[in-house]
């Protein structure tokens, strides 16, 4: 018999804590292949978030740092410019990047630092259980606004693809999603490019992910479609796929 | 002999930690230590290190956590409200055992207070300052030359035990020029092996994990007293102090930084006067050097702290002299400067009284 599809390398065979539905897994497992595809796992150091993806540190098999919630884009900062060779991505989740950690990402972007950011959006704080988050939809539930958010309450949830859009220093951002089998691979491809973007030395690269969370959307677990149909009717059009920025088709003269 | 330059004591600081082999920096202006993250800015790119001006204190410490994680020297240094915001990452470095170096210098507070030169950040360098259970080691130099010799014990020790070091400067010491000594040998990173845990470029060895967490039920618990441990050994092996007339003394003036150097001069208008004053200065804040004032406590019954705060290193002397010797606290909070006449006229009162109360006994 031959083996079609074995796990990446880039990958530990460990179980992982996420919840049944969780797009985490799927997005965890595209980086690593990515990873492996490039031929970089021996030379990435990987940056963990605070929130749901804080055990990440356990799952890539590359050297992983977890640090303070939001600041990934410093730390990452901090390792690329003290090791050069490395190459560094930094994971986080909407509370992570665009609430607590909204300087760092935004600076890391204004510095053109030439580091590779994979931002899972799920709309939602996760690992906390389930609070608003600053991207989570006007009308949507949670546990800090229980009848749903209310612009009056909480303003509007933040676009952070098309906000970075507007720094010069952002080379590559786009955002994908992970409800549809295309969408995860039309995401791979978002995530390589994010990554030969750092390789080629061509700065700052982002790649939103749209992302699933039953657990805490209140979602039906044995029903996946339930969650899915979410990110399509709900997320989608609040925040539209596509690619925000792509300097690198236009350093190429 | 050791070369000589005329120096500013954040410039000295910042060409210290660079000579002590410190290759990368990040920082936020803020006065009065605007001329190390200025001199760091051009001074790093000539000896192939980094540079990177933060958004915030915040950023740059977490910045200082990333590169410290690689096993390159590296610092970022601030001023006191840039401390408290450090405090986030300096507890994440010190849970992930990372050996990052910290200039602070010191300037009035709370809140935004004043720029010039203070000691109010003692109890925040030495009681950790930030959350949670662990130990930064602090040094606290009293002239420009200690500015730039410092860091290299800082980055030894911090190295050695894997522990997040500190200098803990003022404003006067960061603004005012003396001739410098650099006594310390120049480290060349390269000539420094690379730590077992540092991340990094692997070639095939098995993957590594800086993290301060660690969620099992007694995790942190082993973490915590394997640390202690460590503290231990610090305090047996890199206590440091300094002592000035104080065999035949009377009184004991206790005094760090810049304190130290007005009580010097306090000191000797004393002596003019025949009264037996000696200076026992604490060069290690933590670990404080509390073993040799228990010894000295044998012989002198009156021990006076100086220092520009509301009175905060007079507790560490407390609880290492529990009762044995009187503690006087002579303290001037606000950045406001201490004159040698203040401090001598303290030590007149208690002498006199101190002699009246021995006639009594008699």
């Amino acid at each position: 018999m031959q083996l079609l599809n074995k796990k990446p390398e880039s990958l530990l065979d460990v179980k992982m804590h996420y919840c049944p539905g969780c797009g985490h897994g799927i997005i965890h497992r595209l980086v690593a292949e990515v990873m492996d595809e490039l031929g970089i796992r021996g030379r990435t150091v990987g940056v963990a978030p605070v929130g749901c993806a804080v055990f990440a540190d356990t799952y890539f098999n590359c050297d992983m740092i977890q640090g303070p919630h939001g600041r990934g884009p410093a730390e990452a900062t901090g390792i690329k410019r003290a090791k050069p060779d490395t190459i560094v991505f930094s994971y986080q989740g909407d509370g992570d990047l665009a609430s607590i950690g909204m300087a760092e990402i935004v600076h890391a972007a204004i510095r053109s630092e030439n580091i590779t950011v994979i931002f899972v959006n799920n709309a939602i704080y996760g690992m906390t259980g389930g609070q608003m988050a600053p991207t989570t939809l006007m009308g949507q539930k949670a546990t800090t606004c229980v009848d749903g958010r209310t612009a009056k309450q909480a303003g509007y949830p933040i676009r952070m693809s098309e906000m970075l859009a507007t720094i010069d220093g952002a080379t590559y951002l786009e955002r994908t999603t992970v409800h549809t089998a295309p969408g995860v691979l039309k995401t791979k491809s978002a995530i390589k490019k994010a990554f030969q973007n750092q390789i080629d030395g061509k700065g700052f690269s982002m790649v939103e992910v749209l992302s699933m969370c039953p657990t805490n959307w209140g979602t039906r677990l044995d029903n996946p479609s339930e969650a899915t149909k979410f990110v399509a009717e709900g997320m989608l059009p609040v925040f539209p796929l596509g690619v925000y920025k792509d300097a690198c088709a236009a350093d190429k003269k | 002999m050791a070369e000589k330059k005329l120096m500013k004591g954040n410039e000295a600081l910042a060409e210290g930690a660079i000579r002590a082999g410190c290759r990368f920096f990040a920082g936020y202006p803020i006065t009065p230590q605007n001329e190390i993250p200025e001199y760091m800015s051009w001074r790093l790119p000539q000896v192939g290190g980094a540079f990177v001006q933060a958004e915030s204190e915040v950023s740059a410490i977490n910045m200082v956590y990333g590169a410290g994680a690689t096993g390159v020297r590296c610092m970022t240094s601030s001023s006191s409200p840039g401390m408290s915001l450090k405090q986030e990452g300096i507890s994440y470095a010190a849970g992930a055992d990372l050996p990052i170096f910290i200039g602070n210098v010191m300037r009035g507070g709370p809140g935004l207070g004043n720029i010039a030169g203070a000691q109010g950040d003692y109890w925040q360098a030495t009681r950790g300052g930030g959350h949670g259970d662990y130990r930064c080691f602090v040094m606290a130099p009293n002239s420009v030359t200690e500015m730039a010799n410092f860091p290299h014990k800082c980055y030894e020790v911090a190295f050695k035990y894997r522990i997040p070091s500190m200098v803990l400067a003022d404003g006067i010491l960061g603004q005012m020029m003396e001739p410098v000594e650099f006594k310390t040998p120049e480290v060349d990173p390269k000539t420094l092996t690379e730590p077992a845990w540092a991340l990094g470029v692997n070639n095939g060895r098995a993957k590594r994990i800086v993290k301060s967490y660690d969620l099992k039920e007694g995790g942190v618990e082993i973490m915590v007293n394997e640390r202690v441990q460590r503290y231990k050994a610090i305090e047996a092996a890199e206590t440091m102090f300094e002592e000035k007339m104080l065999e035949d003394a009377e009184i004991a003036i206790v005094a760090y930084g810049i304190s130290a150097r007005v009580s010097v001069a306090a000191m000797k208008m004393a002596r003019e006067k025949g009264l037996k004053v000696g200076l026992f200065r604490p060069i290690t804040l933590w670990p404080f050097p509390k073993a040799r004032i228990v010894e000295l406590s044998k012989r002198i019954k009156h021990f006076i702290v100086v220092e520009m705060s509301l009175g905060q290193m007079v507790e560490d002397v407390q609880l290492a002299l529990n009762g044995r010797s009187e503690v006087h606290l002579y303290a001037k909070p606000g950045a406001s400067v201490i004159n040698a006449e203040d401090v001598y006229k303290v030590m007149e009162k208690i002498i006199k009284k101190g002699a009246k109360e021995y006639a009594a006994a008699k």
